[in-house]
């Protein structure tokens, strides 16, 4: 009797795949909406063909997108707090101290370092986000640009500063001066010992090897 | 000589478009889009394809057996397109008019066995010949219900010859065969499996399993004479679909009497039957997995082959008990 329950079962179960695969055939005549993962239903029609062609379309991002990192270097403080907690070593930053405030940020800190350098380098981030949160004017964030491949790995180096070589130079010289002129303002402080003269390593002690008498 | 020609012709760009269709038909099934890049919605993908496939290198193994090696991929396709000369395109165009035609066809496209052996085995490759072996243990079985389910159209048609079938079945949709004769819905089911079979497509492409046997027979060959393979496969998909359109749907007969007849109407109704047909083998094809080997002999024999010779007998009593 199994014998006509093994057809019965094939014609059942061949018929049961042949209906859903020519159903999804039919509903591939619509594709679903390019929706962002936050829309409401994102997940409604799923069933629909799900292809997005890259280049020609995209999914939205979200704003918040966690993605290329970007300085407003006009609020940046040169604090360097993101250079000393970023896991990777990815922002490199060279300030240059200013003799007087230069100037006020968005949210009213007072500038003082001018920034010469700052680099981020995407092709070492590891999207972490831990710079952002410890940015104290919030001129460093993350933005919803994900799509910055290029052929030079070298491109993927951003720089933020928008000083000129000749400005640098002209700003480094010019503390300098400054801080030639409080030296000299100031009387001599005696010299204070060099770390390397207080950490000195003791001498090492000479070690022997006890002789052994030989036996006789 | 008129059906050679509409028959090439119409087989290799069948071929080019049936690749594009089968490629898109997966697609949808799976949600996916297909092709898109290559021509507007990607139509010109598959002539990409062929013009990349024909500059390749011709490859030929130092171990390999020159002479099978060489000639296998003509024996197939001749074996599989000589098929063609019996099948009738319109009403004025039966090109062979052999009266047993039938019989004909049947007895010379089991010949591509041949061509699959040698291909095969004189490749030199365990995966070629395993493939081989599988292709004719497949071929040779599923031949037995073919053959029986073609006999019980046979039966009730009274005639070997596929045009004077045609003529037969004229006079609109209720003459078809299929629907004159209902008995014979089970030998047109048992005919398309083993039509599956015979063209080995999935769920029977054992001889090929790309991911057991790299390729099948076919491994070792590369450029256009793997192309005479690929345009053999797709030619038999045509030849079955084809002579089962003209065995159990009216052939060139168009399905209301009276209503678009006249030779070109008649290629075009034969030509776009066979075409529904090849898409349900594609629909098939993207929907049931591969059989394992002793499913597939199970299938063939314990099933198809009694169940065919049930149905030629009552295919014989239905036919005795309508003319008397």
């Amino acid at each position: 009797m199994s014998y006509f329950k093994n057809i019965s079962q094939g014609i059942k179960t061949t018929w049961k795949g042949m209906s859903l695969s020519i159903r999804y055939f039919i509903q591939a005549r619509k594709s679903r909406k390019k929706e962002a993962v936050t829309d409401a239903n994102y997940f409604s029609d799923a069933n629909r063909t799900f292809t997005v062609q890259y280049p020609h379309e995209q999914i939205p991002i979200p704003d918040h997108g966690r993605y290329q990192l970007h300085n407003e270097i006009d609020d940046c403080i040169v604090c360097d707090k993101c250079a000393k907690v970023c896991p990777v070593d990815c922002i490199e930053i060279e300030p240059i101290r200013s003799p007087e405030v230069l100037g006020q940020t968005s949210d009213g800190t007072p500038l003082r370092i001018h920034a010469a350098k700052f680099d981020i380098d995407m092709s070492k981030c590891c999207f972490c986000g831990l710079c952002t949160v410890v940015c104290p004017t919030e001129c460093l964030t993350m933005t919803k640009e994900f799509d910055f491949s290029t052929t030079d790995i070298l491109d993927h180096n951003f720089s933020f500063s928008k000083m000129t070589d000749k400005e640098i130079t002209e700003k480094s010289k010019e503390f300098e001066d400054y801080q030639a002129a409080k030296l000299k303002a100031k009387p001599e402080l005696p010299a204070i010992k060099k770390e390397v003269d207080v950490m000195k390593k003791p001498a090492a002690k000479p070690v022997f090897k006890p002789r052994i008498p030989k036996k006789k | 000589m008129i059906s050679f020609v509409f028959y090439l012709t119409f087989l290799l760009i069948f071929v080019v478009v049936a690749v594009y269709a089968e490629r898109k038909t997966a697609a949808f099934i799976q949600n996916r889009l297909g092709p898109m890049e290559v021509g507007p919605k990607g139509v010109l993908q598959t002539v990409a394809d062929l013009l990349k496939m024909l500059q390749k290198e011709d490859i030929r193994a130092t171990a390999v057996d020159k002479v099978p090696y060489l000639i296998a991929p003509i024996i197939v396709f001749a074996a599989i397109f000589s098929g063609y000369s019996v099948l009738p395109i319109n009403s004025s165009m039966n090109d062979a008019g052999i009266s047993s035609g039938v019989f004909f066809l049947l007895a010379i496209i089991s010949l591509d066995v041949l061509g699959i052996l040698m291909a095969g085995w004189a490749s030199n490759n365990k995966y070629s010949l395993y493939g081989a072996m599988r292709s004719i243990a497949q071929i040779v079985s599923y031949e037995v219900p073919l053959g029986l389910s073609v006999l019980s159209v046979i039966v009730c048609a009274g005639t070997l010859d596929l045009h004077q079938m045609s003529v037969l079945q004229g006079g609109g949709i209720l003459s078809w065969h299929i629907i004159k004769y209902p008995v014979l819905i089970i030998p047109f089911v048992i005919y398309f499996i083993a039509g599956l079979a015979e063209s080995n497509r999935t769920p029977f492409d054992l001889p090929e399993s790309e991911s057991e046997l790299i390729g099948g027979y076919h491994t070792e060959y590369s450029g256009f004479r793997w192309g005479i393979f690929m345009l053999s496969e797709y030619g038999m998909m045509l030849l079955i679909s084809i002579l089962g359109a003209v065995l159990f749907f009216g052939g060139w007969n168009s399905p209301v009497n009276g209503l678009a007849e006249g030779p070109i109407w008649g290629a075009i109704w034969l030509l776009s039957k066979a075409l529904i047909l090849i898409f349900i083998q594609m629909w098939v094809r993207w929907t049931l997995p591969r059989l394992r080997v002793d499913q597939l002999m199970n299938l063939s024999w314990k099933y198809l082959t009694p169940i065919s010779i049930v149905m030629l007998f009552i295919c014989s009593l239905w036919k005795l008990w309508l003319i008397s």
